[in-house]
């Protein structure tokens, strides 16, 4: 499967909602009535949120996949899309920070049962990396880490269900009316950001698959071309390699 | 100074902007470094294809050298 | 006729020897001859947890000189006594594959006619057990050390529920991430650095839950819901080891 086929207009469609959803944000969305303008952040933060943990729960799926075909292309797909979440993962917290500082005046604040989570999640996903490179043996680490993959994924909604039984507040005042709802306007553009940063993550997930899948190309055009002796072999390495053919 | 400073934050920009901001700074950094990251692969693809491509073409010159040799060959058998 | 019909069916008459037919060690008996060698292991070189006990006598010791303080309650003791527990059954998880897999064991269990899940529960249950015999030692040890108010033989029945539930979360979690980690060259590292993230639900039930059994003012009942918790969890886990730990133990 090629991955960069649809990649340019993948990321046109990003960038026009990326840019419609901070417009919305901005321009379109009310002013919250208790935080005033730094709830915009909201709009950055939330969708990142989100989409970094569908990212951790698709690098699952994938490693679902994987151990039932035993197909490395899943294994591929699992890591890259648990490697984007991580990065998004770093922007949530950095981005919470910013947030929690603006509103209570501390840089971190153990009373948002979310982002409590969210770290704890991030905790678990940084060790992804440093499992797959300590085992040697490909297969096995391909393996292995599919495993992790699916009971960190599993360990997702567990873990936010029970950071969220022991805290008595509930996440972010997102909510700026007194009916407790978010308006109309804040939810649309909400829902543009959501969208937006879903397509980014796909995008750049699409970017990394296609590089990453380039790479494998050439080096098997190298062995091709000059024989194996030709092609370094490749070291001991946390990320999956495409079988060359 | 404060006065003018209070007018400005009431009228022309809100309050908070700074953090509003910088939340959007990183948001948009991480981008950037993934693009940078992005770039500096591509510059190596690059690299690679033309090496692999000036590779073939030895083998081409190789083998098209071997071709005109092998009717010489043929002839003198 | 009825002679090449009698010598027709006569090889027929004649007894075969049955098809030979794989002998699948039923799951129980499987599950009983692992344990029996895991605890007679335990038992006649006992490892871990003496070493498992200690560490936890020594962390309440380092509690008192790091919170400065001779007698703790409520909520800080809870949090106390599980930091201690989690941290000295890091040390249990640790070891549970090295013998297996350092001198064959697992090799040998591979080549066996069994059920690859009779390991896991074999190695489960032996944790639980591990766990249980550090909380003989370390529960009483903690009340001694550090505990101010003297909980009630019922607040002890209550605790022992939380920690037999709690003990099978950990025991199993710490089975997939013992599994994991043998088979890496940073065992030692990367145990506690998956399991804890993983083990926070559990710290966050077993403690809330504790915190009244060890109040300053009295004990009061342990909320259902942290047990309940507990429970979800322990299911959770179940499962998912059920279903994922055929995956590590396979060449």
């Amino acid at each position: 499967m090629l991955y960069g086929t649809r990649l340019r207009a993948l990321s046109i469609a990003t960038l026009i909602t990326m840019t419609a959803a901070f417009g919305l944000a901005f321009f379109y969305a009310p002013m919250d009535a208790d935080q005033g303008f730094m709830q915009k952040i909201f709009y950055v933060h939330v969708p990142m949120a989100m989409v970094a943990l569908g990212g951790f729960v698709f690098g699952g799926i994938m490693a679902i996949q994987h151990l039932r075909t035993g197909d490395p292309k899943h294994d591929l797909r699992s890591y890259v899309a648990i490697h984007l979440s991580l990065i998004l993962g770093v922007g949530v917290l950095v981005t919470g920070a910013i947030w929690a500082k603006a509103s209570w005046g501390h840089w971190w604040v153990w009373d948002e049962p979310t982002l409590v989570s969210f770290l704890i999640v991030f905790l678990l996903y940084a060790t992804y990396q440093p499992m797959r490179f300590s085992i040697e043996d490909r297969e096995r680490q391909a393996r292995y880490a599919s495993v992790f993959a699916i009971v960190a994924g599993a360990f997702v909604p567990l873990n936010f269900l029970a950071v969220r039984l022991a805290q008595a507040y509930t996440h972010p005042r997102v909510f700026a009316t007194a009916d407790g709802g978010l308006p109309a306007k804040m939810q649309l553009a909400f829902l543009v950001s959501l969208a937006g940063m879903a397509l980014l993550y796909v995008t750049l997930w699409r970017y990394e698959m296609a590089s990453k899948h380039t790479s494998a190309q050439l080096r098997a055009l190298r062995r091709k071309l000059s024989g194996d002796d030709a092609v370094t072999p490749v070291g001991r390495t946390a990320a999956p390699s495409l079988p060359t053919t | 100074m404060t006065l003018v400073l209070a007018q400005a934050t009431t009228d022309a920009l809100p309050d908070n902007v700074g953090y509003v901001a910088a939340a959007y700074l990183v948001f948009f950094a991480l981008v950037l470094v993934y693009v940078v990251i992005m770039a500096s692969k591509l510059a190596r693809f690059e690299r690679e294809l033309a090496e692999l491509n000036d590779l073939a073409d030895e083998r081409r010159g190789g083998l098209a050298g071997a071709r005109e040799r092998e009717p010489e060959e043929a002839g003198t058998r | 006729m009825s002679a090449s019909a009698g010598e027709r069916t006569a090889p027929a008459a004649r007894p075969e020897p049955p098809a030979a037919e794989p002998r699948v060690v039923p799951l129980r008996t499987a599950v009983r001859a692992l344990l029996r060698k895991e605890l007679g292991l335990e038992l006649r070189a006992p490892q871990a947890v003496p070493a498992m006990a200690l560490f936890s006598v020594t962390t309440l010791v380092v509690f008192h000189f790091a919170i400065q303080r001779g007698q703790v309650g409520g909520d800080l003791a809870a949090g106390v006594l599980w930091v201690t527990l989690l941290f000295a059954a890091m040390l249990g998880i640790s070891r549970l594959f090295v013998a297996d897999h350092e001198e064959g064991g697992l090799d040998g269990f591979l080549l066996a006619p069994t059920d690859r899940t009779a390991l896991l529960v074999a190695k489960a249950v032996s944790l639980f057990a591990f766990l249980a015999a550090l909380e003989v030692i370390a529960v009483p040890a903690f009340a001694l050390l550090l505990l101010g108010p003297s909980p009630g033989l019922g607040a002890y029945a209550q605790l022992a529920a939380l920690l037999t539930l709690a003990d099978a979360g950990i025991a199993l979690v710490g089975t997939l991430v013992g599994a994991i980690a043998v088979q890496t060259r940073a065992r030692d590292l990367l145990v506690p650095l998956i399991a804890l993230p993983l083990l926070i639900p559990v710290v966050i039930a077993a403690a809330k839950g504790t915190t009244p059994l060890v109040l300053e003012a009295g004990a009061r009942g342990v909320d259902v819901r942290w047990l309940l918790v507990l429970g979800l969890y322990d299911l959770m886990f179940g499962l998912l080891a059920y279903a994922l730990f055929d995956y590590l133990i396979e060449d």
